[in-house]
């Protein structure tokens, strides 16, 4: 036997947040346990990798070098994988994607239209390296842009490139990356700093958690990248408190990057000096903000400020600062590599590039996709997240969070990018779409994230926190049936005023998910309140829970998962509901497959 | 670990390179072993061994080593086939040890297809 083993093949493992929730270190486990049990530990090697992108099937396990794909394995699963497949060489059928649309199931990663759709640049090494290990980075090209920019390049010349890309911010404002570095450039007034903001506060979004835990040293590189361009020496990395397994994985990157020299002094041999420290936040949605996230840095409450002066020209300790999102920086190594030109031929003529949509809610592959900028809504959530589950019927999709609307049934073919979103009354912002079916209420959902922004409101002016306290309570009312004429007005005129007259971005948009529900769905805000029926069937005060006899197929379901014993049913008799016993918990609704309670 | 130099990425580059080619679907030759239950049973534990202790041995980088089941012809076990970039795969039967470092050395190496092993040029799905 030689010293250092060939492997013949590597069990890549997903050690994303979502693939451990699911139980992948156990599964790591029993895989290390039984390799040894057969002495194959030197034939097989097991990588971690950062989050694939599928979560909604973890754990996963990816075969190389087949490429087979397996999902949902358990550690019972094991056994059967290690003697069907490591040993005999057999693909273990059962533990392949089963693919809706394809009948069979599919073992190449490739052949899966959620990966095969797909176009990798910000993900490009997600599940191909080990997170932890910088050489495998490297091995991807890794640093290699850095080392192109110090040696090749002037810092003007890197602006050129960002510009000529078309790298639009990917936190949600969308301002053109290559013009705010070339701003900060401009003031002679050291030291500077760059910033990335790596806040992810939307509820439903991960694609910056994702890139940080499983690709951490293209965000380290980027940054580098952007500190060389506008001459900055520190930079910062704000990571909300909520995401340990990324700054972990952080703090490792920049050790090994100090190591070897890629951060710290005269970085390369160049004579660039550059450093990067990790700032934890604790949490607060209005720290994604720009200014309140560095007042947060500076330790004091984050709290947004007036502009002008822009952070450009005094930021972070009043010195001149550049901000960019994870994604962003994470763009940059391809962009240096293979020139502003290539970037700019992929996406929209607006919107250059890819564009990362952590895909949640009523669709089957909940997960991370990448998909080129002008890519239809339609083709993201039925080609690549595979449409929506229970043969349910498609309704709306709410596209950049608490700030951003819904497209309802009928507008799927909205190309997405920038402008077009926009156009429909909904933002691009970081990339949280969540699919909504038949079976959500527009009004409860408006509330919903409305309640998310009362929370969320710092409270410094008062149209966002006053403002937004009543609209909460004015949809509250509407829920619980004491919705009157007039009130969807009211919302329409408050929620302008709010988003007119609050002082940052959040509140600017934190009416959006009101004002464009009324917009698309102002008939289930009526219903609500004309008919104190939420057509939906989620608002229980708006609910008769009465069996439809015409709809009724006599099955029992409701009857046998009714928890209070309030459902009457015999075999080959329409339900009833005793409504003195019932709780109006929804079960029975839930359960019915054919709608017929009313 | 050292501070780099620029020559040094390049250099942890391509060494890595040779250690992620697994998964990169870039290699110039592919051995595949048949060990189902009849293979196995034939000896193909032992030529695998042979294959990657002459890998490792050798440093190579560019050939990757998997197994297959059973390729239906139990009689000839153990069964391999060897694919060189731009060729058709060969099959060759009843390998035991001292075939396979000569299959190895000949054809993955050197390209030049063992004959008398081999038994036919093409794969099990579709002839060539």
């Amino acid at each position: 036997m030689c010293a250092s083993p060939y492997y013949r093949l590597q069990l890549m493992m997903c050690a994303g947040t979502g693939c451990i929730a699911s139980g992948s270190l156990d599964v790591k486990a029993a895989l290390e346990r039984e390799l040894a049990k057969r002495n194959l530990q030197n034939e097989v090697q097991i990588i971690m990798t950062g989050c694939n992108g599928f979560c909604a099937m973890g754990p996963l396990v990816v075969v190389y070098p087949d490429g087979i794909f397996y999902n949902q394995v358990k550690p019972e699963h094991v056994p059967l994988i290690v003697e069907e497949h490591i040993l005999k060489g057999r693909v273990v059928e059962k533990l392949l994607f089963k693919d809706e649309t394809v009948k069979g199931r599919v073992p190449l990663m490739k052949d899966i239209g959620f990966f095969g759709l797909q176009r990798l640049i910000v993900l490009r090494n997600r599940g191909l390296i080990d997170a932890e290990n910088i050489d495998e980075y490297i091995a991807r090209d890794g640093y290699a842009a850095l080392a192109r920019a110090l040696t090749e390049m002037t810092p003007e010349q890197v602006i050129e490139e960002v510009k000529k890309s078309g790298l639009r911010g990917r936190g949600g404002g969308g301002f053109p990356t290559g013009l705010k570095w070339e701003e900060c450039r401009r003031y002679n007034n050291f030291p500077k700093y760059t910033i990335c903001n790596g806040d992810e506060g939307d509820p439903g979004a991960f694609m910056d958690r994702s890139v940080m835990e499983g690709d951490p040293h293209s965000v380290l590189e980027g940054m580098a990248i952007s500190g060389y361009a506008i001459g900055a020496e520190q930079g910062y990395l704000y990571v909300r408190a909520e995401y340990p397994l990324a700054i972990q994985r952080l703090q490792k990157a920049i050790e090994d990057a100090r190591s070897y020299g890629l951060l710290g002094k005269d970085i390369l041999g160049k004579g660039f000096n550059f450093d990067i420290g990790i700032a934890p936040g604790a949490g607060a949605f209005v720290c994604g903000e720009s200014t309140a996230l560095m007042y947060s840095i500076e330790g004091k409450r984050g709290m947004p400020r007036i502009k002008p002066p822009r952070s450009a020209e005094a930021g972070l300790w009043n010195q001149p600062t550049n901000l960019n999102n994870v994604e962003t920086f994470a763009n940059l190594n391809p962009i240096i590599l293979n020139g502003g030109d290539w970037f700019a031929s992929i996406g929209t003529e607006n919107s250059k590039g890819t564009k990362v949509f952590a895909l949640t809610g009523a669709v089957i592959n909940v997960g991370l996709v990448e998909v080129p900028m002008g890519t239809t809504l339609k083709k993201l959530i039925f080609d690549i997240g595979g449409g929506i589950p229970k043969k349910r019927k498609f309704k709306a999709a709410q596209i950049g969070g608490p700030s951003g609307g819904c497209i309802p049934l009928g507008m799927e073919d909205v190309e997405i990018d920038y402008e077009s979103l926009q156009g429909v009354g909904a933002m691009m912002g970081s990339g949280g779409v969540v699919v909504m079916d038949e079976m959500t209420c527009m009004v409860d959902t408006a509330r919903f994230f409305t309640n998310f922004s009362v929370d969320e409101s710092c409270g410094k002016c008062t149209p966002c926190r006053e403002g937004l306290k009543v609209m909460f309570d004015k949809l509250t009312d509407i829920v619980d049936g004491r919705g009157q004429e007039g009130d969807v007005e009211f919302l329409i005129e408050l929620g302008n005023h709010i988003n007119n007259t609050s002082h940052c971005g959040l509140g600017k948009s934190a009416a959006n998910p009101v004002l464009s529900t009324i917009r698309y769905f102002r008939n289930e805000y009526d219903a609500h309140i004309r008919d104190k029926h939420c057509p939906a069937l989620v608002c229980q005060d708006l609910i008769d829970f009465v069996v439809l006899e015409e709809k009724c197929k006599m099955c029992g379901l409701c009857f046998k998962n009714c928890p209070s014993d309030a459902i009457v049913w015999e075999k080959k008799k329409v339900a009833w509901i005793d409504r003195s016993k019932c709780t109006k918990c929804r079960t029975c609704i839930t359960n019915c497959k054919f709608r017929a309670i009313h | 670990m050292p501070r780099i130099s620029i020559e040094d990425l390049k250099r942890i580059k391509e060494e890595q390179t040779g250690k992620m080619v697994l998964r990169g679907g870039q290699f110039r030759a592919k051995v595949t072993v048949h060990m189902g239950t009849c293979g196995i049973a034939a000896g193909a534990r032992e030529v695998m061994n042979v294959f990657r202790e002459t890998i490792a041995e050798k440093e190579i980088q560019d050939v990757i080593l998997t197994n297959s089941g059973c390729a239906g012809l139990c009689a000839k076990e153990p069964m391999i086939t060897v694919e060189v970039i731009n060729s058709a795969p060969v099959k060759y039967i009843l390998v035991d040890k001292e075939k396979a470092r000569k299959i190895f050395e000949e054809h993955v190496l050197g390209g030049k297809v063992v004959e008398d092993y081999a038994l036919a040029i093409g794969s099990e799905t579709m002839a060539v």
